[in-house]
């Protein structure tokens, strides 16, 4: 079961998701300890592992920095779920095997806290706290393949040999 | 079948006659940019997978410019890591300390951009590239990691939007003016996954140096890429500082291509224009903001820290002194130098600025300038996102380097027009 954190803004951008005075290292670990902080300086603290960040337009927009995507992994959310995900943000998460769902209705059929549990196959997600399903557009082909074959470059090595 | 100028050239690089708009393709890349915070990472990555090889030794440019000269020690072992890739591929375009400088203001200044040609880059502003009537967007590091092995990516083919600048700029409106007015207009993600292609005659009078001001922010309205037609200041610029001067291919946008949409704007009518935190797309003409009171001014960075920007700091500068803490970051070497033999570092000086090696340094809060909670900078960069350049308290002002200078000298937001 994941837990949302919700959070009601759009274009939450990679300086907030992981701020720059940090990028002197590429330790996930260390860069895990900051994630998020410039928005809510508490979700470290509160983060479980599987739990997943909701938001509206334009998640991840801003630097090209990599290190956003795996900071929030690092820290262990399963998935962001956002109304639009912006350009590079979207290629990193799927280039690193980790799952976007892109879901316009995410801020009025999920609330803060709301207990979900996610079908990723069949693009559905049980709200169990608010009691509905909510359906999604699974992940276009080629970027299941990518994710599948465990990130890009498991995939192009794979395809190098 | 028409196609636009980006789609030609995503056609060439992925060896097909034609392309359309979301066609997924895998494209051979011309050029790879790496730098220091996204390039080590990348190094790791196929480290792990034991590649250790890059496509082509010639075709990667390797400068470290976030946190250079080395911050702490974090950032040293960056700089080294990329130092001893870089000796180890023997990396033939491999910018040191004394002649690293700004990723986007180097590699044109040294003659790595040409048209027609595709190029990507670890780091977001890599869009700057366009100007060159090339196709040029940026990536993260495994993007980066699986580029710099096979020498090529796959990319989903963007839609266009055109950009129509007719008129001409006003007295003390500058390229960044207009950049800023456009995305106040569409949003930060007006142009989510789109390429943003400028054409117009208010073009035909800027500078290369201009237009790569705004080709710069194409990637705060979420574009893929930025993209701007040759002309003969393009050609002029190429013949100064292109490396490899054989031949290149201009492509230019069929009559009858598709565009998604058409912006027209009337330069005439942009006023110097003033981005208010926190967003690229918060702006609004001087007169309405003029009056509020800044803490720091920063003239520097990818976007405005060209020879061009600093005449214009300087020229506003002369004989006046600076109300509050200003920085002038030349964006390279050669910028700092031309800066330094044109006199320009005595103005800054006698106006008691500070002048900085060339480096991200603040602009994107690395060192170098950093902001206090409640502190205010009127900044020449393109992002003020909340804690771009320090405290997530602080609030950063995007603008010209006229309008920074102005209001440098009177210690709160000024219409530059009054000084120039
Ligand atoms: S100057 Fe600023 S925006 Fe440009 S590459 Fe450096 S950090 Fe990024």
């Amino acid at each position: 079961m994941a837990k949302a954190h919700v959070y009601k803004r759009d274009h939450i951008n990679t300086d907030e998701i992981m701020p720059a005075r940090y990028l002197n290292t590429d330790d996930r670990a260390e860069l895990a300890k900051h994630c998020l902080e410039d928005l809510d300086s508490d979700f470290v603290n509160k983060v479980e592992a599987g739990d997943c960040i909701v938001a509206g337009e334009d998640f991840g927009c801003g630097s090209s920095r990599e290190h956003a995507v795996w900071a929030i992994r690092t820290v262990g959310v399963q998935t962001v779920i956002a109304k639009s995900f912006a350009r590079i943000f979207y290629r990193n998460a799927i280039n690193n095997g980790f799952y976007l769902i892109e879901l316009p209705a995410a801020l009025e059929k999920i609330s803060d806290g709301d207990e979900l549990e996610i079908d990723y196959k069949n693009g559905l997600i049980k709200n169990k706290t608010a009691g509905i399903d909510i359906k999604f557009n699974p992940l276009p082909d080629f970027a299941l393949e990518i994710i599948n074959a465990g990130g890009l470059l498991n995939h192009i090595t794979t395809k190098m040999k | 079948m028409a196609m636009t100028i980006t789609e030609k050239i995503l056609a060439k690089a992925a060896g097909k006659d034609k392309v359309v708009p979301d066609q997924l393709i895998n494209a051979n890349i011309d050029i790879i940019m790496c730098h220091d915070v996204t390039t080590p990472p990348a190094i790791s990555m196929l480290a792990e997978k034991a590649i250790d090889k890059v496509f082509d030794r010639e075709k990667i440019v390797v400068t470290p410019d976030h946190f250079q000269p080395a911050k702490d020690i974090k950032s040293a072992e960056l700089h080294k890591r990329l130092d001893d890739w870089a000796k180890r591929h023997n990396i033939k375009h491999y910018y040191k300390l004394g002649r690293a400088g700004v990723c986007h203001a180097l590699l044109p200044e040294q003659g790595h951009i040409r048209p027609g040609e595709v190029i990507i880059g670890g780091d977001s502003h890599t869009c700057t590239y366009g100007a060159f009537a090339a196709f040029s967007t940026g990536v993260g590091s495994t993007d980066l990691a699986a580029a710099l092995a096979t020498g090529e990516l796959w990319f989903k083919v963007p839609a266009s939007i055109k950009f129509v600048l007719a008129g001409s700029l006003s007295h003390g409106v500058y390229s960044k003016d207009v950049i800023l007015a456009v995305i106040a207009r569409i949003g930060v993600d007006g142009a989510l996954y789109r390429a943003m292609e400028f054409v117009g005659p208010a073009l035909a009078e800027m500078s290369m140096e201009a237009r790569m001001t705004i080709t710069n922010m194409a990637i705060e309205a979420g574009a893929k890429n930025g993209i701007i037609g040759f002309d003969n200041v393009t050609k002029q610029y190429l013949d100064e500082h292109l490396k490899d001067k054989t031949d290149y291919t201009v492509y230019e946008s069929d009559d009858d291509a598709e565009y998604i949409s058409v912006e027209q704007f009337d330069c005439a009518e942009i006023e110097p224009m003033v981005a208010l935190p926190h967003l690229p797309s918060g702006g609004v003409p001087i007169t309405e903001c003029a009056g509020k009171a800044m803490d720091q001014a920063y003239i520097g960075s990818c976007t405005n820290g060209r020879i061009e920007d600093l005449r214009i700091a300087a020229k506003i500068f002369k004989g006046k002194q600076a109300a509050i803490r200003t920085l002038i970051v030349p964006a390279t070497p050669v910028i700092w130098k031309q800066a330094k033999d044109e006199g320009l570092f005595d103005i800054f000086y006698d106006a008691g600025c500070v002048i900085s090696a060339p480096t991200c340094g603040a602009c994107l809060g690395g060192f170098m300038g950093i902001l206090a909670a409640g502190e205010k900078c009127i900044s020449t960069t393109n992002r003020n996102f909340v804690g771009r350049m320090g405290s997530p308290k602080s609030e950063v002002y995007l603008a010209s380097p006229a309008t920074a200078a102005a209001s440098a000298i009177e210690g709160k937001l000024t219409d530059p027009r009054g000084y120039i």
